[in-house]
């Protein structure tokens, strides 16, 4: 017989104990119920809590299942909601970096354009809210796929087109650029995708550190490159714009 | 960010119904700092609301401070003070102790619908309209004075002798900001005036008459200023010290301060704010518009000497905070944002359409006897469904709205442009601009309300120079232009138009 691991399952005892109805348990209550050491059971029962599985009611003191648990499931980040958090942040993005920017978030073999803040400049722009971008070449797409192992998994098996003579198509080339990307934080599309097109694109994360999607800011290579290179600032506006959203959907300081 | 920010700055204070903020901006119109506190909301009975004039003041001076810390800002960079306001909010204090007499009525507070009707006589709610474009409502400043002089002891005596005085939140905020007892200057501008129904629309003077019929004393009244000029110097007090001198120099209700904030500057340019509610203005320019379709008659803003220009309102009672129904009292949604996701997984309505008629219909059927209304279902509809007749009711409630203003102004809607927490509703203003026929444009900088009291400040201390400078300031972040049929169009408004008729005369008598 296999071994299991004790307390895990003492975990998952303690859970099924408080999920009958709205129970509310003493501590007592649940070490003499299981058959525990009152000691015992406290330790997995703070583990739990500090997890968000459990809960304690501050006045009574007993204890009760916790929202987290009720979320696990069904707990994916609506893009809508990603949107309207991201909003304020987004346009002082376009606005201090003078350039058109797109939130994304993987959706099958792609990246799912579910933002966009046009260029500052009253030129005619048309929304690309919609819009699908391609995984492997863009900045967006490379930040997903360096920090979301599902965009990882997809990109394994899209098709990798070259849309550009400076297109990489091949897996190890594209793996390499990843490394990168997920050393420094932020990746780059310079005529990757476009011919005189350059972006950077850094990850958001939930407070869970999960990845939920990249903000990038886009523009022509002769505004958004000095010397060859991405200007810094503007890869620094970028970074500071995802550190902001991600603050407010809950991720820690980092 | 990629650029630091270095003064000269304006400040700009609103003093809004939940909280005061304030947001200091540089020249390009950009946000530099922002801080904000909320204040307590006090309920004496149902239907009442009121807030604490002292709690409010105490806010704002620490709003001030808090944003200029964070901005890092020094006297010298901070140029002139702006002040938007929570507009038809009243109150009364003691000229001689600086005191708030009573607490402060909120415009939603409705103990005055009574006093209304009895003022209302036999003419009814239409009865001061062609004078102040405004119908007999508890909404509205006038009545809420009366009613603190009849109900709170002693104070009409006091009134009559000079000692109180009143004042619309944008009053109060001045008069501390300048001295307070020590010389504050008591003053009002012209959009807060234009909310108390003691204002001629037309010369921009009380009315001495509605005023006595109304039981308003004319010393307890501000003197009627524009929007945009130098009131007076920061004096005395906590920001006495903090930016002793620097000048007071506008004041917009907040209507109109996002009116001026959108740069709508142009006769038929208009903007509608999303939030719980909805609330459209129409810059008319310097033609007073008698709405036929009932409409407010309004001032959009005056700066300095020049004619003031005046705007068309409608509001929507119900907006936003129909999405916040579906989401606490059906549970169809765990965030306002996601009746989005769950409109988008249909195509269409599937022949549902919801009017949310939840306390009658505002403008421009004004009918008190309505209520909401689900219409067209059938088995086919599912919650996904209603959650798109959720985001339609929005847009359809703006086209008649729109349609009202333009019959009234015989001017076209070039374009609409909207604010708001429902603008990142991507769906939502797609919609509106197809239903509307017109392009819906979003600016870059979400806080208009504010951003047009820096506006009007900064025109009245020369930082900038004209309305053309704050026009180049203006950022589109995102712009939806119509892609409807229009033969579908028609057919849907037609739907719409059929299920208000089946909200009317639910309530009898």
């Amino acid at each position: 017989m296999a071994k299991h691991i004790q307390s895990l399952e003492r975990a998952a005892a303690m859970l099924r104990l408080l999920a009958g109805g709205e129970r509310r348990l003493g501590l007592s209550d649940i070490a003499s119920a299981l058959g525990l050491a009152k000691a015992t059971a406290h330790g997995i029962l703070r583990t739990l809590q500090h997890e968000g599985f459990v809960e304690q009611d501050p006045d009574s003191g007993r204890y009760q299942l916790g929202a987290e648990l009720l979320r696990l499931g069904t707990t994916y980040l609506d893009v809508h909601e990603l949107r309207a958090r991201a909003l304020v942040w987004t346009d002082d993005l376009a606005r201090s970096g003078g350039e058109a920017v797109y939130l994304g978030v993987v959706h099958q073999q792609g990246v799912l354009i579910v933002h966009h803040v046009f260029r500052p400049d009253d030129s005619r722009q048309v929304l690309e809210v919609g819009a699908m971008q391609p995984m492997h070449s863009t900045a967006l797409g490379k930040v997903l796929t360096a920090f979301d192992p599902v965009a990882h998994a997809e990109l394994v098996d899209a098709k990798r087109e070259p849309f550009t003579a400076r297109t990489l198509t091949e897996l190890p080339d594209i793996e390499r650029v990843l490394e990168r990307t997920r050393a420094q934080g932020y990746a780059t599309d310079m005529d990757e995708t476009w011919e005189g097109v350059a972006s950077v694109a850094a990850p958001i994360f939930d407070r869970h550190r999960l990845t939920v999607g990249a903000v990038g800011i886009t523009g022509a290579v002769e505004r958004m490159c000095r010397d060859g290179e991405l200007r810094p600032e503007l890869v620094a506006a970028v970074r500071d714009t995802a550190r902001s959203v991600s603050r407010d959907l809950g991720a820690k300081p980092f | 960010m990629t650029d630091s920010h270095s003064g000269p700055f304006i400040a700009a204070i609103d003093q809004g119904t939940t909280s005061s903020r304030c947001i200091i901006f540089d020249r390009d119109g950009r946000i530099v700092a922002v801080d904000q506190k909320e204040h307590a909301q006090i309920f004496p009975k149902p239907g009442w609301v009121e807030h604490d004039a002292a709690e409010i003041w105490r806010n704002v001076q620490e709003v001030v401070a808090g944003a200029m810390v964070k901005a890092g800002a020094r006297r010298d960079d901070i140029l002139a003070i702006g002040i938007t306001n929570q507009r038809e909010t009243t109150m009364l204090w003691d000229k001689r102790t600086g005191q708030p007499v009573h607490n402060a009525i909120v415009w939603q507070d409705t103990r005055t619908d009574v006093l209304c009707k009895q003022l209302g006589g036999e003419v009814g709610q239409d009865r001061w309209r062609r004078e102040t474009g405004l119908p007999l409502a508890a909404y509205f400043a006038g009545p809420k004075i009366a009613w603190l002089l009849d109900n709170v002891e002693g104070l009409r005596e006091k009134a009559e002798t000079g000692d109180i005085l009143f004042g619309t939140m944008d009053s109060w905020v001045i008069w501390n900001l300048t001295g307070g007892v020590n010389g504050g200057v008591h003053v009002t501008d012209v959009t807060n005036a234009s909310r108390t129904l003691l204002m001629n629309l037309e010369d921009l003077s009380w009315n001495e008459e509605i005023a006595a019929e109304m039981g308003v004393p004319l010393q307890v009244l501000p003197e009627i200023r524009s929007s945009s000029e130098i009131y007076g110097e920061v004096t005395g007090g906590t920001l006495g010290q903090l930016l002793g001198g620097v000048p007071v120099a506008s004041a917009l209700g907040d209507q109109q301060a996002a009116l001026f904030g959108q740069t709508c500057y142009s006769v038929g340019e208009a903007k509608s704010t999303y939030g719980t509610g909805t609330f459209m203005l129409m810059n008319t320019g310097e033609k007073l518009i008698h709405s036929e379709s009932g409409l407010l008659t309004t001032v959009g803003y005056r700066i300095g000497d020049q004619d003031p220009v005046y705007a068309l309102e409608g509001s929507i009672a119900v907006t936003g905070s129909l999405v916040q129904w579906m989401r606490d009292q059906m549970g169809l949604i765990s965030t306002a944002a996601e009746i989005e996701t769950l409109a988008m997984s249909v195509e269409d309505n599937g022949g549902a359409y919801f009017v949310p008629a939840f306390s009658g219909l505002f403008a421009p059927y004004w009918r008190s006897d309505a209520r909401g209304v689900i219409a067209g279902l059938t088995r086919y509809v599912t919650k996904a469904h209603i959650a798109r007749a959720v985001l339609e009711a929005t847009a359809w409630q703006t086209r008649e709205i729109s349609d009202a203003m333009i019959k009234d102004s015989g001017d076209d809607l070039v374009a609409l442009k909207v604010d708001g927490g429902m603008t990142s509703n991507n769906l939502l203003m797609q919609f509106l601009a197809d239903v509307l026929d017109a392009p819906v444009v979003r600016p870059m900088v979400a806080e208009t309300t504010c951003l047009g009291a820096a506006y009007a400040a900064g025109l009245a201390v020369g930082f900038w120079n004209s309305t053309d400078d704050l026009r180049a300031n203006w950022r589109r972040a995102a712009e939806w232009t119509p892609n409807m049929d229009p033969e579908l169009r028609d057919r849907e408004y037609k739907n719409w138009l059929k299920a208000v008729e089946r909200t009317m005369g639910w309530l009898e008598d």
